[in-house]
């Protein structure tokens, strides 16, 4: 511990540094960020190129949908990602943003569809819901029987409709950084609140204050958010058989030992319903790449063409089987042939 | 005292200790059970905190258990003689990217003579994990004359059939028959009679739950009744019709059934194979093959079997085919277990039977080196600065009250100052262990320094001034004399720091090492992850098999850190020296 090993290290430190900024300049391994839903599906494509394709395995990060973006456009060059896992499109202010930095040519690909389940333990009483009645359990305010909002009275399911079970409601759900109670929103809370008669009023009257509703989730303890780990959620509905849980489809899929689907408005949460869109919970899932990128990071093209063939995406292919919908046939065969074509994103495709 | 000097006259000091009345009793009493119950609440804490501590360590344990061992099947598997063109036989490259399926699937074939048809053939090859072909590819490119030849080799099953063999499948009864049956055929839907009435049990059992969810439909009925959805009466109308149709159907004891998925399965074993029952009569079944029969004979009353699978098909994971398949394995010896060695020998993978922890395990020495370079020279150094050489100022007292409070700053803001500062600004590359053991040493920074200037302050000042008495300069006095004998302070706050970092995953989610990486690293700046963010990525998979395989990553990371504190403690018992 003499003064020459001090110096030494600090000496070995600058030329670290000094050797290794130069390293970001070669990268040879294709590098993927952004939604951790659709993570699953990418790090299977990744193994598999990285398997067969001669290539290094590319590198997936789990950063979320917006945090993917966000490194996603902060320019192009080995520095900067070359694919965006997303599971929304890609907003109007991230294209900007894109643009501004340079990432003018992005790639959008639709790779499948993702089930919202809500769920319960098998041993629980059977229930089936209404997408307004989904509404009414767990939203902040909901009309009384003027019309009038009011915060959420209801304590039992019964206490929604006589023809649901006489259960205390406990929904167990996602919190509000996760990219599936986003989802939850926009599938279930919105277009319930559409169809109850008061709330549409308010919807032509005073948009505002109807977006504040679907919105916002009650906090009297009737909703807990339990993490963002969907396993999480499924360990306590085994534990509480009459709670419900908020999750991925995947999940329900791997846990059908313990776990029932709730259907919705008479459908079942399953692979056929999800897959033809009649399932109220399904959304779509997209990966964006940087076309700047390809031909400069070996392999990018070889990994896109692998993601659309029918050996990964088609009902029958690896991805299915991690638990990814494969879209229909037809629509499959046309993102496949855009996605090879490297068909890009004009501001006008971006809402 | 205050009793003098308020009564100065009242004779020599005499004060007399009450210990006799009974309030000086009580009062002792009370003395002695507070301190008893003082121990007791001691003793009570620690007891709490041991069951605690052992109810985690064996929930973890059990858990992580089926991570360690694998299932594989011992097949014999012929390998043709053109797996790769003539030419190519002595390079291994062809070798290992030859086709493989064609191999497994007629070894699988050979194994279950019979099946036929593309599903079952897919579900027989779905049986094995895609990495099954490994160990025999490795095999071939080792020693090529192998080519041509039929080997023994065990063949990896995948992760549902892996917990199929680990209890996560269904309890099998079996029953013998009582009279004789005959199949009407060896493939595809046949029905099989048998005269003496031998399902007759199995058909109460059916009509039971027929009546029992005819009861469920007729309450659901009744509560659709109340409902004040538009439709309900209507809708009530129809539930009731059904469920009255299905009352009536449990009711009529001799009428066939047809079983579905919601039921236990049941299969009749006869000649050899295996039929899967779809309609179910007293004296006659009709279902598929799932395996084949091998004839049409009749099989006498005790040479045929009824079985059951308790846990009903839609309540698996697993299939009645897939089961089939996995027990005549079973049944025919082999299916092997064996301690998972790849868990600790391969990268991550999306199929948990291949996923291991050598990718973390690296990634964190890796990260952990970078850590303890810069660490150890920079605390040490700073620490006997500070302690030994700075002057007292207002300078030195704000250095010092800083680093106490870095010791405290959350850890997240240490990855943020990462991404800041060595990725945006010095432009280092994402995922490496070099930038996650750069973060990681700033974390523990403060700990080091604040450790070693306490070891240093241990050593008594005499050593000290006995150097600096027979002429050693201040700077030899503190290196050759005191620093020596702080030393085991040091590495023990340098160990203690060490394995806080090994546990840290927020700072390292800011610079991108939570990232799914296969390839082993091999230099500080390749992608890597760390054993935490493992443990925390695989927590967050869908697939049950990763349930297993988390806890047995935690079960690893737990072991090195017991090691390190362990070596922590080691040191200091072995080196300390007291004055």
């Amino acid at each position: 511990m003499s003064t020459k090993i001090i110096t030494t290290a600090a000496a070995l430190a600058a030329v670290g540094f000094v050797g290794f900024a130069d390293v970001a300049s070669a990268r040879d391994q294709i590098r993927v960020v952004g939604s951790s839903t659709v993570y699953p599906f990418t790090t299977a494509v990744a193994e598999q190129i990285g398997k067969t394709g001669g290539l290094k395995t590319p590198v997936v990060e789990s950063t979320g949908t917006g945090g993917g973006f966000k490194l996603f456009c902060g320019g192009v060059g080995v520095g900067h990602p070359d694919i965006s896992n997303a599971s929304r499109p890609i907003r109007k202010s991230e294209f900007e943003d894109c643009q501004k930095n340079g990432v003018k040519d992005i790639v959008e690909i639709k790779v499948g569809i993702d089930g919202i389940t809500i769920a319960q333990s098998k041993a629980g009483p059977a229930l089936k819901l209404t997408l307004s009645q989904a509404f009414l359990a767990v939203a902040e305010q909901v009309p009384d029987k003027d019309g009038k909002l009011v915060a959420n009275p209801y304590k039992n399911w019964s206490d929604i409709d006589p023809s649901l079970p006489n259960v205390k409601i406990e929904i167990l759900g996602p919190p509000p950084t996760s990219g599936t109670r986003d989802a939850f929103h926009e599938l279930f809370m919105e277009p319930g609140a559409e169809k109850i008669p008061a709330l549409a009023a308010l919807r032509k009257s005073d948009r505002k204050a109807f977006d504040t509703v679907w919105k916002s989730i009650r906090k009297d303890g009737a909703y807990v958010e339990a993490g963002e780990n969907d396993n999480v959620i499924v360990q306590k509905l085994e534990a509480n058989r009459n709670a419900f849980g908020i999750f991925g489809y995947s999940f329900l899929e791997e846990n059908t030992a313990k776990l029932r689907g709730v259907p919705i408005n008479g459908i079942e949460p399953e692979y056929d319903p999800i897959a033809a869109g009649k399932y109220a919970g399904s959304r779509p899932l997209f990966i964006y790449v940087k076309k700047q990128h390809v031909g400069v990071i070996p392999g990018l093209d070889k990994f896109v063409a692998e993601y659309v063939s029918p050996k990964a995406m088609s009902k029958d292919g690896y991805l299915a089987l991690k638990g990814l919908i494969s879209l229909p046939p037809e629509e499959a065969k046309k993102i496949a042939a855009d996605a090879t074509a490297m068909k890009t994103l004009t501001a006008a495709d971006v809402k | 005292m205050t009793d003098i000097s308020a009564q100065p006259t009242a004779g020599p000091l005499r004060r007399r200790v009450d210990t006799t009345s009974p309030e000086a009793q009580a009062a002792v009493r009370r003395r002695y059970r507070s301190e008893a119950r003082f121990r007791t609440y001691g003793l009570l804490a620690i007891l709490t905190a041991a069951v605690f501590l052992v109810v985690l360590l064996i929930d973890i344990g059990a858990r992580a258990l089926p991570a360690f061992t694998t299932t594989s099947l011992q097949l014999n598997v012929a390998v043709p003689s053109d797996l790769v063109p003539a030419d190519q036989k002595n390079n291994p490259a062809a070798i290992r990217g030859a086709d493989f399926l064609p191999v497994m699937r007629e070894a699988l074939k050979t194994a279950i003579p019979g099946v036929q048809g593309r599903g079952p053939e897919r579900t027989l090859l779905r049986l094995l994990s895609p990495g099954a072909p490994d160990d025999l590819r490795e095999r071939l490119a080792a020693n090529p004359s192998l080519i041509g030849t039929t080997l023994k080799v065990p063949l990896l099953l995948s992760a549902t059939a892996d917990l199929y063999f680990k209890g996560a499948g269904t309890p099998i009864n079996t029953r013998s028959s009582r009279g004789a049956a005959t199949p009407s055929g060896t493939t595809g839907t046949i029905t099989v009679s048998a005269p003496g009435n031998d399902f007759s049990e199995n058909l109460v059992t059916v009509k039971l739950a027929v009546a029992e969810r005819a009861q469920a439909l007729a309450a659901e009925a009744e509560r659709t009744a109340r409902s004040s959805a538009p439709n309900a009466a209507e809708r009530a109308n129809e539930l009731r019709a059904e469920a009255a149709a299905m009352a009536a159907r449990a009711k009529d004891t001799a009428a066939a059934e047809t079983l579905d998925s919601r039921l236990p399965s049941l299969l009749v074993e006869i000649n050899g194979g295996l039929v899967k029952v779809s309609q179910l009569a007293a004296d006659r079944i009709e279902g598929d093959v799932l395996l084949p029969l091998a004839s049409t004979n009749e099989a006498k009353a005790s040479d045929w079997r009824i079985v059951t699978y308790v846990t009903p098909e839609s309540s698996r994971k697993i299939g009645d085919q897939e089961v089939a398949f996995l027990e005549r394995f079973k049944a025919n010896g082999q299916v092997e277990k064996g301690f998972n060695w790849r868990f600790f020998t391969s990268g991550d993978s999306r199929e948990p039977e291949l996923a291991g922890i050598r990718g973390a395990i690296v990634g964190t020495a890796l990260t952990l080196l970078v850590t303890l370079v810069l660490c150890v020279p920079v605390g040490v150094a700073a620490a006997i600065y500070l302690e030994e050489f700075a002057p007292k100022n207002r300078f030195t007292d704000i250095i010092e009250v800083n680093i106490n409070n870095l010791a405290a700053v959350p850890s997240i803001v240490f990855g943020l100052l990462g991404l800041a500062m060595f990725l945006n600004f010095f432009g280092l590359p994402r995922s490496a262990p070099l930038v996650g053991g750069l973060v990681l040493a700033l974390l523990v920074l403060p700990t080091i320094i604040i450790a070693s200037r306490a070891a240093l302050k241990a050593v008594p000042p005499s050593i000290k001034e006995a150097a600096l008495g027979v002429g050693a300069s201040h700077q030899q006095a503190i290196f050759h004399h005191v620093l020596p004998l702080a030393m085991p302070g040091i590495m023990t706050g340098t160990i203690i720091g060490m394995a806080h970092a090994l546990g840290e995953t927020a700072p390292l989610l800011m610079i991108g090492m939570v990232a799914f990486i296969v390839d082993v690293p091999t230099s500080v700046t390749d992608a890597a992850t760390v054993l935490p963010v493992q443990i925390f990525l695989w927590s967050d998979l869908p697939e049950l098999a990763f349930k297993a395989k988390t806890a047995g990553a935690i079960v690893v990371l737990l072991v090195f850190l017991f090691v390190m504190n362990g070596t922590a403690i080691w040191l200091r018992k072995r080196f300390e020296r007291r004055w």
